[in-house]
């Protein structure tokens, strides 16, 4: 484009997140319904930078007893043992299981972290109004918002788990109060994300009239 | 139908001209030809992108998708014996088992991810492509296609593959795991799946909807904003 570039909410247009058709809303309404698929559409998600910090702080708060308390309890004939999740990535480092245990920590102990590190400085760079690292802002954000889901693997694997492993009785496996809380980082980190509007990270420039690529 | 309603916007009457939903960036699509795709030029997202023959072939995926899907629920998933002992198990098994076990939150949310999301998901599909290659698609093939990108968020199948194979390989120090045919079957879903889901133009369907852009006001917006490139 040889014009300078400009966005849709400096023409006063709203784009529909889920036909991406563009419309004017009528005057002194905020909030209207795209007139193709009658989503709702505003220029910018309603109160995002709030309720983002609401569940980023929810989720880091629920982080820690989802990791200090155990996720399964196992009893056999010998004893009963609790596992958080940090110890099941430890037990189930062997030399040919190491890269399923390297999957679960990295699913369950560094995505979880880096997802709420990630939310928190994109909250601050966008309250404080900074241009600076546009591009890796926005690529930190596509990719928490891509490999979010597989968090939810440790889930998966204690509930089947948990599920078979029912033999009184010989052994049996019990999910841990743990469970509950690493369920609820993952759920307040998705609804982090989908709270969150990447066109914020933008409009300081765009009112500044920096321009990119 | 007439959309004048104060709750509806306004359509801008030049359909080429979209903005980035990662950066609100304005700009106008260049046609593209099946298969191209367009990328924002200030934040690189992809706005757009054609697939060849997408109705056609999303159809074909979905529909064996949702085969795949009952078998994969239907049929135990995994067994393991243990001294003469043998348990195995489904899906909605493992969920209940949960239930069972006094973790309710984590059960639903089980259920909903590894269930009822891909079920929705399928289905939605199903429907909106079946919508789509009718002669005039209605709008609730919009309505579906909308709420289409939640199911995909929530649908967790892949996510619940890798999560079964942990398992599997924790268990296997104590019992001997017997795989059982549901799993092969929800590895091929999960391939599936993902073929279905970037096999797909949402675009294509959206073009095809029938909705009533009022003219007038379509033309009188348009002229107020569209600063010619």
């Amino acid at each position: 484009m040889s014009a300078a570039p400009s966005t849709a909410m400096q023409h006063g247009l709203q784009n529909c997140g889920a036909c991406g058709l563009l419309s004017l809303p009528a005057p002194g309404v905020e909030k209207g319904h795209c007139p193709r698929c009658a989503e709702p559409v505003a220029f910018r998600k309603r109160d995002s930078i709030q309720r983002t910090w609401a569940f980023v702080i929810a989720a880091a708060i629920c982080y820690i007893p989802a990791n200090v308390l155990p996720v399964l309890t196992t009893t056999t004939a010998t004893g009963t043992d609790s596992d958080t999740i940090l110890q099941g990535v430890i037990l189930l480092w062997s030399p040919t299981g190491w890269p399923l245990s390297l999957i679960v920590l990295i699913a369950s102990i560094i995505i979880p972290s880096a997802k709420i590190a990630v939310m928190a400085y994109l909250l601050v760079t966008v309250q404080r109004g900074s241009i600076r690292n546009n591009e890796q802002r926005i690529r930190l954000f596509r990719t928490v918002e891509f490999i979010g889901r597989w968090s939810m693997v440790d889930v998966f694997v204690d509930t089947f788990t948990a599920a078979l492993v029912q033999l009184q009785p010989l052994m049996s496996v019990e999910p841990g109060p743990g469970l509950f809380f690493f369920a609820m980082v993952v759920v307040l980190t998705m609804l982090a994300v989908e709270s969150f509007d990447p066109r914020l990270i933008w409009d300081a420039a765009s009112e500044q009239g920096v321009h990119y690529g | 139908m007439s959309r004048s309603n104060e709750f509806y916007n306004r359509p801008v009457a030049d359909l080429s001209l979209v903005s980035c939903h990662n950066c609100d960036l304005l700009q106008r699509l260049p046609p593209l030809a099946s298969g191209g795709s367009a990328r924002c030029p200030r934040c690189n997202e992809e706005i757009r992108r054609r697939r060849e023959d997408s109705l056609h072939r999303t159809l074909a995926l979905a529909i064996a998708a949702a085969l795949l899907y009952v078998v994969a629920n239907s049929v135990p998933m995994l067994g393991l014996t243990v001294v003469g002992r043998e348990a195995s198990t489904t899906v909605f098994g493992g969920a209940m088992q949960l239930w069972a076990d006094r973790r309710d939150t984590v059960s639903a949310l089980v259920l909903f991810t590894a269930m009822i999301a891909p079920a929705l998901q399928i289905g939605f599909m199903l429907a909106i492509v079946l919508g789509a290659l009718r002669e005039s698609p209605r709008r609730w093939v919009g309505v579906l296609l909308r709420h289409h990108r939640l199911t995909r968020i929530w649908s967790m199948i892949e996510v619940m593959m890798l999560g079964v194979l942990v398992a599997l390989t924790k268990i296997a120090d104590y019992a001997t795991v017997v795989p059982g045919l549901a799993l092969f079957v929800l590895g091929a879903l999960v391939f599936v799946l993902a073929a279905m889901q970037s096999g797909f133009d949402p675009d294509e369907v959206w073009e095809r909807i029938e909705w009533a852009a009022d003219a007038d006001v379509a033309s009188e917006a348009a002229g107020t904003v569209l600063p010619q490139a």
